[in-house]
């Protein structure tokens, strides 16, 4: 693979994705003020579970704040990264446009992954990133390299998992056509992550652990920075992000071979 | 002597198609229990195209012209059979071979909606790997080639349809391709924008030998740019050869209009044993045979005081739906 020509059109793909955005200024500022609003919004939730009960599944409420911090900064990618490219292959395999893609000397799954950027998530992630900040100086968690490692080992890794679920999703779209409403169902399984998972029954807890990993999405690195993860765990969710992207990556190769173009 | 660049043998491809009854009862029992079969929409073809021709691939709605270009450029799997084009296995799409071909679709766009197609040019260009210098060079001569230049700075969404697909000709040729999949890229333009596009499909061969494989339902597309056609009916060849033989095969006679001097030349004429179409006056209008037209408006002139004669052409437009409904040619 030729790494520089990937980084020129990465920069092209920035630049025009900018470029199209910036043509619409109220629209950028409308989803700024509903990235601030939802993220008070949560909070708020958050506070209301905790006000009778001082903890949940044994988690305070200072400490729940990681999650959603780190829910947050993947809320944020997802809307700036997947939201946009993703939904797109639905599009594409529709009015069959996905011809263009395919017949450009690049690999396919590349391009219509990071084709658009909406920097209005942006916003979402900075915020994300100040409100872990906050948790960081409330929880009084030491920043050591062994920390910063854990943490960006497993917010990687999360943010890994979460492409390839949304992107397997999308693939489906090459026998399917139609499939908005299934990466709807992701996007309500992922607010389910705001919580520990210690929170929920054990077969819930089986569930987002296995079905669909919510678990290691945000509870694993909320837990790195309470320093409560085990060396297990943190090397099970590096397995399971492996899986995922081969599987992912795999399953659009052979999605490719089913895909029938559509009529002129 | 020249290489065959496009090589097809025994192609067939089938898809699974579902059909849905009418009405409410239709939709649900559509809902639960699917019914799809196998349709063999391309069936057993074989043609070789050498580099630098035009082809014009003919044939009515559905007859598989379209699946035919998207197999051949790679983006359908052939059920049967084989395809090489210049020695590469199309479906694998190497970027090698990639970098070689280019799809035009005259009723799907690739260009960037909000931006102006400048944007996608540059874009491409870093796709196909060509340096900002080269691009710049190579836009610069496609759009004085296109007549196009303050529109390349405009937003695609304000552009009229014929700068749209001026702008998206520049975007899949930047890459200067060798092979040119074009599927109705007159589609929706007026008589001019029509006319350009191919004027400036005609100069780039020419000045590129490229190789330009076109569907097109505007019969004026494919007899002012293919000199050979293949005509598609049902997903076969019914017909693989020069356009001007078939032509002349299904238009045996032309159409003689003679203004004679007076209207008792004119009388005497319809009663010499040539075949009258029609007769007002001095006028009178004759069919004769192609073969027999050089005797005949010998004899004409010889005998008879003519002060004016026409020679016309049948309408092509008759003739190509005589292809597209008939089934099979042999010559």
């Amino acid at each position: 693979m030729n790494k520089h020509k990937y980084l020129v059109v990465y920069t092209k793909f920035l630049h025009t994705s900018l470029a199209s955005e910036l043509e619409y200024k109220t629209n950028i500022i409308i989803d700024a003020i509903t990235a601030m609003l939802s993220l008070v919004g949560s909070i708020f939730l958050l506070s209301i579970f905790f006000q009778n009960s001082g903890n949940i599944g044994g988690w305070e409420f200072e400490q729940a704040l990681i999650i959603q911090g780190i829910y947050t900064v993947l809320n944020g990618i997802t809307n700036t990264w997947f939201n946009p490219n993703l939904k797109e292959i639905v599009r594409h395999v529709r009015e069959g446009t996905l011809d263009f893609v395919l017949l450009k000397p690049i690999d396919s799954q590349f391009f219509i992954s990071f084709k658009k950027v909406a920097p209005s998530g942006f916003l979402e992630i900075i915020l994300g990133v100040c409100l872990l900040f906050y948790c960081i100086k409330i929880n009084q968690i030491n920043i050591s390299l062994n920390f910063l490692i854990l943490s960006l080992i497993t917010i990687t890794c999360s943010i890994c998992i979460l492409y390839s679920l949304w992107f397997f999703i999308s693939t489906t779209t090459i026998w399917f056509v139609k499939t908005w409403n299934a990466t709807e169902v992701l996007r309500s399984f992922l607010y389910i992550g705001r919580f520990p998972m210690s929170s929920f029954s054990f077969y819930l807890r089986l569930f987002f652990s296995i079905i669909i990993p919510i678990a290691f999405i945000t509870t694993i690195p909320s837990e790195v920075f309470l320093g409560l993860a085990k060396i297990w765990k943190i090397i099970l969710e590096i397995f399971i992000t492996w899986i995922f992207l081969i599987t992912s990556r795999r399953f659009w190769l052979f999605a490719l071979n089913y895909y029938s173009s559509a009529s002129s | 002597m020249i290489n065959n660049i496009i090589e097809v043998e025994s192609l067939s491809k089938s898809f699974n198609i579902s059909s849905k009854l009418p009405g409410l009862r239709g939709t649900l029992k559509h809902f639960f229990k699917r019914e799809t079969k196998s349709v063999k929409v391309i069936k057993n073809i074989t043609f070789e195209i050498k580099e630098g021709e035009i082809i014009g691939f003919l044939g009515a709605n559905g007859a598989g012209k379209t699946t035919i270009l998207k197999m051949l450029c790679g983006l359908i799997v052939p059920s049967e059979g084989s395809i090489s084009i210049s020695g590469y296995l199309p479906y694998r799409r190497k970027e090698d071979f990639l970098k070689k071909i280019t799809l035009i679709m005259g009723q799907k766009q690739q260009l960037i909606w909000d931006l102006p197609p400048i944007e996608s040019f540059y874009l491409n260009a870093s796709i196909y790997d060509i340096d900002k210098f080269e691009a710049k060079k190579r836009i610069k001569r496609l759009s004085d080639m296109l007549e196009i230049k303050n529109e390349l700075y405009i937003p695609v969404r304000k552009l009229s349809l014929g700068q749209r697909m001026k702008s998206e000709l520049i975007a899949a040729l930047i890459h200067k391709p060798k092979i040119l999949f074009l599927d109705e890229p007159t589609l929706g333009l007026d008589i001019n924008a029509q006319r350009n596009l191919r004027e400036f499909l005609k100069s780039y061969n020419k000045e590129t030998n490229a190789t330009i494989c076109l569907t097109s339902h505007y019969m004026k597309d494919i007899t002012s740019l293919c000199k050979r056609v293949i005509c598609v009916h049902d997903g076969s060849i019914s017909y693989d050869g020069e356009l001007e033989k078939l032509l002349k095969k299904l238009s045996p006679l032309k159409e003689v209009l003679i203004v004679c001097s007076s209207e008792k030349d004119a009388n005497k004429l319809e009663n010499s044993g040539f075949k009258v179409k029609s007769k007002i006056k001095n006028e009178i209008t004759l069919k004769i045979e192609n073969k027999n037209v050089s005797s005949s408006l010998r004899t004409i002139l010889n005998n008879y005081d003519i002060e004016d004669l026409f020679i016309n052409e049948p309408p092509i437009d008759e003739i190509i739906e005589k292809i597209i409904v008939k089934k099979k040619y042999t010559f």
